[in-house]
């Protein structure tokens, strides 16, 4: 027994992807015969991936040592060399005509997150500019409201907060996105764009889509990954500055 | 060989990171902005390039497919190591704002869609 845990030890990459297969093995049997195709195998599989999470820590599950693994195969980079991968299937006259509307989505889905994120703050008694602005920036990303936090200095507990804000975002995205999908129109390139855009969250417009229609990765993908650029950079800056005007 | 794929692909993702550092290092980010997409971009135009003069050939294209196929694996893998007790330790706060915020911007999806799709953008004033 010993010896096996040590194998899978320290092979923790070659161990996250019998997990992974596994994890998605079970998940396509139970959509096809329990939810007879109506949840996609990718939505219950990153739903499973989520509850696996929560027995971790920090690092989700990966700070199991056994599935340190995990924290390689689902890293950002093989993330997003794997998002890259699926340009191959991206129509570029599709990307063409929705360039304006992923632009302005980009810029429309900043402002709106940070300042509904800010008011409901807020509300709730983070009335300061700073906690304004930084519980504001988490509604953006998880990246984008300890960034913005530490540039405007914050106290390290509204940090905290703007960071399990955008946590709570990227895995709504990821759970609520295939159930809205239809309801939104989200089932075209066009939209998916804009989406992708108005989001922003990449690990969760990445889930999101890929758990709704793997086709739409690549548009979503491509908006997606301005934001938390856009983000860093509005927050801190040009929103501190008009949250200061407001707030005493 | 399928390598010569992987290798293209890796080749994209690389320039595409570098290009959005420098835009990041430019307009004073942490980060990068945009490497994804340039990689991307890269992507489509050396595809297109290469086809055009027919010098990609299956197993070339098998080499990028194959992790365009891993695509989802490893959001799952990606989902496992989210920071989910954060999400919850996080209190109301967190949560009120993360699930508001968002729903929010869900709703405006299909208002932003119609940008561009049917008539020329009429929805300026919304950003």
């Amino acid at each position: 027994m010993e010896v096996v845990y040590k194998v899978f030890d320290s092979n923790g990459l070659v161990f996250a992807f019998l997990v992974v297969g596994v994890i998605m093995l079970f998940s396509y049997w139970f959509s096809k015969t329990i939810t007879r195709g109506k949840i996609p195998g990718a939505a219950i599989a990153i739903v499973i991936g989520l509850i696996l999470a929560f027995f971790g820590g920090k690092k989700g599950i990966a700070d199991v040592p056994l599935f340190s693994g995990m924290a390689v195969l689902g890293g950002a980079m093989m993330r997003d060399f794997s998002v890259v991968a699926t340009a191959m299937g991206a129509n570029i006259v599709e990307i063409r005509r929705a360039g304006l509307a992923g632009i302005l989505s980009l810029l429309v889905g900043v402002t709106f997150a940070f300042f509904i994120g800010g008011v409901i703050g807020y509300l709730m008694g983070y009335t300061d500019a700073q906690s304004f602005t930084t519980i504001g920036a988490g509604a953006c990303s998880f990246i984008v409201g300890p960034i913005t936090g530490s540039a405007i200095g914050a106290s390290s507990d509204v940090i905290a907060i703007s960071i399990a804000i955008g946590v709570v975002k990227s895995i709504m995205t990821t759970i609520v996105t295939p159930i809205i999908a239809k309801y939104i129109g989200l089932n075209n390139p066009h939209s998916a764009m804009v989406f992708g855009g108005l989001i922003g969250t990449t690990s969760g417009v990445a889930a999101g889509l890929a758990a709704t229609d793997p086709k739409l990765v690549p548009y979503g993908a491509l908006t997606a990954t301005f934001y938390t650029g856009l983000g860093a950079l509005l927050c801190p800056a040009v929103f501190y500055i008009v949250v200061q005007a407001v707030l005493p | 060989m399928k390598i010569y794929g992987v290798a293209i692909l890796a080749a994209c993702f690389l320039a595409g990171q570098i290009v959005g550092n420098l835009i990041g290092l430019w307009i004073d980010i942490p980060g990068n902005m945009g490497g994804v997409a340039f990689a991307m971009f890269f992507l489509i135009l050396f595809n297109a390039r290469m086809r055009k003069h027919g010098y990609i050939d299956t197993e070339t294209e098998d080499g990028i497919l194959f992790w365009n196929a891993m695509y989802i694996p490893i959001v799952v893998a990606m989902s496992s190591i989210q920071n989910v007790k954060a999400a919850l330790s996080g209190g109301w706060v967190a949560i009120v704002v993360g699930v508001v915020a968002t729903g929010l911007c869900f709703l405006l999806v299909p208002l932003l869609s119609r940008i561009g799709k049917v008539s020329a953008p009429e929805d300026n004033h919304l950003s």
